[in-house]
């Protein structure tokens, strides 16, 4: 599947199926701070991203204060 | 994809988005609904609107400012929005084609100021110009731009995006270092005063994995990169260092942040840094200050004396780890 990923952007590909929590863990990227979407709808944790899937990683941390 | 096998916890559909401090997934639809009724918690609990005020919301095009303006328009109240250009080169421009195009397809008035065009500065220069972290210059700048477009406008209440993230960071700092008078003030309303507006914090029921969520279902777009300026700042470890601890326990970030106004803002009455401090005028602009000069107006005399400076000289090259 290919990735987006952001800060910086860039894309990556990954072997699917695999599941979004199993995703970010591999990439060693916080639940607690990103959004999975793939093919442009959001989708939870246990959701199962497959091969031919294009899948956004959001970070959703904001610097100010 | 394969069809996620968590339900939404209202309607037993096909969840969207898991979020473990509700212990609960939510389809679209009640995921918003979520939504409304955080923001509506909070604007009712903490008596932040009242139907007859005029709303000012401070607009950045990110997702939690674009994300408030929404919600207060679909709850109905009346809210025109403030850009405040900073000039921080591209993510500036970038920033506020968001904000224009968000009241340009909704039909809603935003008001803009440009830093550079209307006070003969950028945050970049001030930063460089008065040898402090970029993230103070913009600070003072934000603050005064918008209490003048606050009280200039006639508008009765001040909006500002900031989440639960927000907040419970900005708590851990005032925390780790006990600064009782920054806490004693660290309020989700802060009424009017002479010279100030009342300044509001409706989002601080939401999470900003929430509130990103929420422009994604709704279509918003909204500038998705960080600023450039902030990246490695002390604001960022402190989330960082918060969701790690949300992951192993779901729920703490709000029990941290809504403990600490219930149990302990209010053994902080009185305290707060502003707290006993009589205020006169600046000379310059009539702003409340305890000086003669006011801090914004020091500033855009250092600043605007100074040669432009390009956002890349001064942008930090270290990253904090996220």
């Amino acid at each position: 599947m290919k990735v987006l990923l952001r800060n910086p952007k860039r894309e990556i590909e990954m072997a699917g199926p695999r599941r979004v929590h199993a995703l970010l863990a591999k990439l060693e990227l916080s639940r607690e701070s990103h959004l999975v979407i793939c093919n442009g709808t959001l989708v939870p944790g246990d959701a199962e991203l497959a091969d031919e899937d294009i899948v956004e990683i959001r970070p959703v941390i904001s610097g100010g204060a | 994809m394969v069809a996620a096998g968590s339900k939404c916890r209202t309607c037993r559909g096909p969840a969207i988005i898991d979020l473990p401090r509700h212990n609960a997934n939510f389809c679209a639809e009640h995921f918003m609904e979520l939504c409304r009724r955080q923001v509506t918690k909070a604007i009712e609990h903490f008596k932040m609107i009242a139907r007859d005020d005029r709303v000012l919301v401070a607009v950045s095009g990110g997702k939690d400012s674009l994300a408030i303006w929404d919600l207060l328009i679909e709850l109905g109240y009346q809210a025109d929005g403030l850009y405040v250009g900073l000039g921080i080169g591209e993510y500036s421009d970038t920033s506020a084609e968001y904000a224009r195009a968000f009241a340009v397809e909704r039909g809603l008035h935003l008001i803009e100021v440009t830093l550079r065009d209307d006070y003969g500065y950028d945050i970049p220069t001030a930063a460089k110009a008065t040898r402090r972290v970029p993230c103070s210059a913009c600070g003072t700048s934000k603050r005064h731009v918008f209490d003048k477009a606050a009280l200039d406008g006639g508008y009765t209440v001040l909006v500002t995006g900031h989440n639960l993230d927000d907040e419970a960071a900005v708590l851990f700092g005032n925390t780790l270092h006990w600064d009782v008078e920054y806490l004693a003030r660290q309020l989700p309303v802060l009424e009017a005063r002479p010279g100030f507006p009342k300044k509001v914090k409706p989002l601080v029921r939401l999470s900003e994995r929430e509130t990103a969520a929420w422009c994604i279902v709704r279509g918003i777009d909204y500038l998705v990169e960080e600023c450039p300026m902030a990246a490695g700042n002390k604001h960022l470890a402190y989330k960082s260092a918060l969701n790690a601890i949300e992951e192993m326990s779901p729920g703490s970030k709000a029990g941290f942040y809504f403990n600490f106004i219930d149990n302990m803002a209010p053994l902080l009455a009185g305290r707060a840094v502003s707290d006993g401090v009589e205020l006169g005028r600046c000379s310059n602009c009539g702003a409340p200050t305890t000086g003669n000069v006011c801090a914004f107006c020091h500033l855009v005399e250092t600043a605007s004396a100074h040669a432009p400076v390009p956002v890349e000289l001064v942008m930090k090259h270290g990253r904090g780890k996220r």
